[in-house]
């Protein structure tokens, strides 16, 4: 049975023979690596994501590429699978050798890249992964090659913080918190830390549960302005629901948990008023003087309105763009030091500096639903 | 028998030999840091293979839950090895995964076994969910969010500790089917009423080949969970459990030859696909549904290589009469 460990060897050497006379370094491309969702269960994120990458791509080396060097993508499936994503990071970062990699969407996916790139000292940036230990290892360390373009989760907790303190002149708020999951649990800290005003009430409910009334009946009678609601879709449209219908009419704040158009679906449309979640991209709001001009250029390119993987995916490429810029350097180790210290890149999803943990510090788009339509969208600055 | 006949110092050997080739292949650079990811996952999907032909292809019992087993091995080392980052947690993570998968095989396998074909196939794929499950909403496994930043294990090259592992449980296992308690499972696939009238206990020899199979898919998993890093639940669902089935039908069930060779051909295959993206698994499923079509049985069927049938064909083409080869009915 041993006998395939030969065989395996035997076609291992015919590969390497076959693939190497195929990747000689080009020195008049630069070539960045996207390792992406593009079939599996997330694949809609994965592929959202690389439709922004491609646009920007075809911009920059429309108006001439990177001093003069034409920007090369090399994309490859990563499956939605965290195996893959790791495996994908490593291809592409040993065998192609990429400046830098795209990807992957979800934060499961980036933190199994993670051993990978950090082996291969090559810097990678996520669209989407929110997670707040993304960028961080177990004890608190940054991860050093890691990068987002997206806002961390615990950060839009201070954003709808603010949001309630000078947009909607809350005092009060009441929070109903979800004690079973990370996500919530961090929100609900991060706005507590940040919130100035007074927390009459805090009640809890868990992933799953589809009854309220005990919770909100609790709560009906006390004297609030707010409801902040961090978590998911799923309990949030029946949260909603319930309260509009017991007659509970103040605000409800929650986080991008509540993008999703299941949520109008459980709460029924005409209770989904008053309602402000936090998203990365609006179409409503222009987060910086780039923001229409990639609207138009996306509708061109796609005939379809930009979502904020779009966005994100497209900014992704141009912060790579300004970093290699910045270091005057194609090397992957001196994009990496570059990045760190990015300052007040203008993209489409808002303005942005990286931080200390390799988060960006930008705006954050408060969408407002009124009879469960996107009504307005107001920008609020960190 | 004696252990040290011929046959057997050729399978050392062949080991030996795939060992130091390996070696030199990733010294000089010819396996690079990408094939030896490649080389490992393949390594724990023969592992794997090898631990679902036996549930299958020995026993006949269609399995679908694999990957839970997998799933107790990979949170007990992430775990474990989380917590104590040291060649003692590494071990205790293996152990605890191999413990607690025989414990929830057996707890399952009892009264699931008494069920026949399609029957246990759901049975077992509801186990399979019910841990996955279960991991989700426990604490200690961090829910769905999964465990990330497990240490990677540096002690030795974690494909050398990989190939001792399949070697490990290939070696276990085929002794098992060699063995008597093997014979009788084999004869349970074969006709299980004929093999109850011979007063064999064939819930016994059920049970003890599912639970043999999940301890080594567990091993599979701890092996997986320190050489990745990030375990998260979705990494075991039904999908999983399917892929493992994959590797075994593609090589012949019943073949352990087949399930390296299956095992060894769709690991190639899937990583030299990483290039052409979205056609990946068009690609990929044609090739399954061309080798099903051409090749109902699997690539090997039911044949296996051995070195004491190499020797009696050499015997019988030198035709040399009344000298069998030592080994060739014995193994």
């Amino acid at each position: 049975m041993k006998n395939t460990f030969f065989m395996l060897a035997a076609s291992m050497l015919l590969l390497t023979a076959c693939s190497s006379s195929g990747s000689s370094k080009d020195a008049d491309t630069i070539k960045i690596g996207g390792d992406f969702e593009l079939s599996g269960n997330v694949a809609a994120y994965g592929s959202a994501e690389l439709n922004g990458v491609k646009l920007a791509i075809k911009e920059i080396n429309a108006d001439g590429g990177i001093d003069g060097k034409k920007i090369e993508l090399v994309s490859k499936d990563n499956k939605s699978d965290t195996t893959e994503a790791a495996s994908v990071a490593t291809n592409l970062a040993t065998k192609e050798d990429v400046v830098a990699i795209v990807g992957p969407a979800t934060s499961g996916a980036v933190k199994a890249a993670i051993p990978a790139v950090t082996r291969a000292k090559v810097p990678l940036i996520t669209p989407s992964g929110t997670d707040d230990s993304v960028t961080l290892d177990s004890s608190g360390k940054v991860q050093e090659y890691v990068f987002r373009t997206c806002y961390q989760d615990s950060f839009q907790g201070i954003t709808l913080a603010n949001f309630a303190t000078d947009k909607l002149n809350a005092k009060k708020v009441v929070i109903i918190g979800d004690n079973s999951s990370d996500y919530a649990k961090g929100l609900t800290k991060a706005f507590k830390k940040q919130f100035k005003g007074d927390i009459v009430d805090e009640v809890n409910f868990t992933s799953g549960d589809t009854d309220f009334q005990a919770i909100l009946t609790k709560i009906k009678d006390k004297d609030f302005d707010v409801i902040y609601l961090p978590g998911y879709y799923n309990e949030a449209g029946l949260i909603i629901k319930q309260a509009r219908e017991m007659g509970i009419t103040q605000p409800i704040l929650g986080a991008d948990g509540f993008g999703d158009s299941e949520l109008i679906k459980l709460a029924g449309a005409e209770n989904v008023n008053d309602v402000y979640y936090t998203g990365h991209f609006s179409t409503k709001a222009d987060a910086t003087d780039k923001t229409k001009d990639f609207i138009s250029a996306y509708k061109k390119e796609y005939d379809a309105e930009p979502s904020a993987f779009n966005a994100l995916g497209y900014d992704s490429i141009y912060l790579i763009k300004q970093a290699i810029k910045d270091a005057d350097s194609t090397d992957p180790e001196k994009i990496k030091d570059a990045l760190e210290k990015v300052k007040d890149f203008e993209g489409v999803t808002g303005t942005m500096s990286i931080d200390k943990d390799h988060n960006p510090e930008k705006a954050a788009v408060v969408i407002q639903l009124t009879n469960g339509e996107e009504s307005n969208a107001t920008i609020i600055n960190p | 028998m004696k252990i040290f006949n011929r046959n057997n110092f050729c399978w050392l050997g062949l080991i030996a030999f795939s060992f130091i080739l390996l070696s030199v292949l990733i010294n000089i650079g010819v396996i690079d840091t990408f094939y030896e990811m490649t080389l490992v996952s393949i390594g724990i999907n023969i592992i794997l293979g090898v631990g679902l032909n036996l549930i299958l292809g020995v026993s006949g019992q269609f399995s679908l839950g694999h990957a839970g087993f997998m799933a107790i091995g990979a949170y007990s080392m992430g775990i474990s090895y989380l917590k104590y980052p040291t060649m003692a947690g590494f071990a205790l993570g293996i152990v605890i995964g191999l413990i607690l998968s025989g414990i929830v095989a057996l707890l399952v396998g009892i009264p699931t076994l008494r069920l026949k074909g399609d029957y246990l196939a759901i049975a077992t794929l509801g186990v399979a969910e019910i841990i996955r499950v279960l991991i989700i909403n426990m604490k200690i496994t961090n829910g769905a969010a999964g465990l990330s930043g497990v240490p990677l294990f540096d002690a030795i090259p974690m494909w050398q500790l990989v190939f001792i592992f399949v070697v490990i449980t290939t070696v276990i296992i085929l002794n098992y089917v060699k063995s008597s308690d093997g014979r009788a499972t084999l004869s349970i696939r074969e006709d299980e009423i004929a093999a109850e009238s011979m007063g064999i206990n064939t819930t016994k020899y059920k049970v003890l080949a599912f639970v043999i199979g999940a301890m080594t898919a567990s091993i599979a998993g701890a092996l997986y969970a320190s050489y990745y890093g990030t375990i998260v639940p979705t990494n075991f669902n039904f999908m999983k459990s399917v892929d493992i089935l994959i590797i075994v039908v593609f090589g012949g069930i019943g073949s352990f030859t087949g399930t390296f060779l299956a095992a060894v051909v769709l690991g190639i295959l899937n990583t030299v696909l990483q290039d052409i993206g979205d056609l990946r698994m068009v690609v990929y499923s044609l090739a399954l549904i061309i080798i099903m079509i051409f090749k109902p049985s699997g690539l090997l069927g039911t044949k296996e290589f051995t070195f004491s049938a190499l020797f009696h064909k050499k015997n019988r083409l030198s035709k040399k009469k009344g000298d069998p080869a030592d080994g060739s009915i014995k193994h």
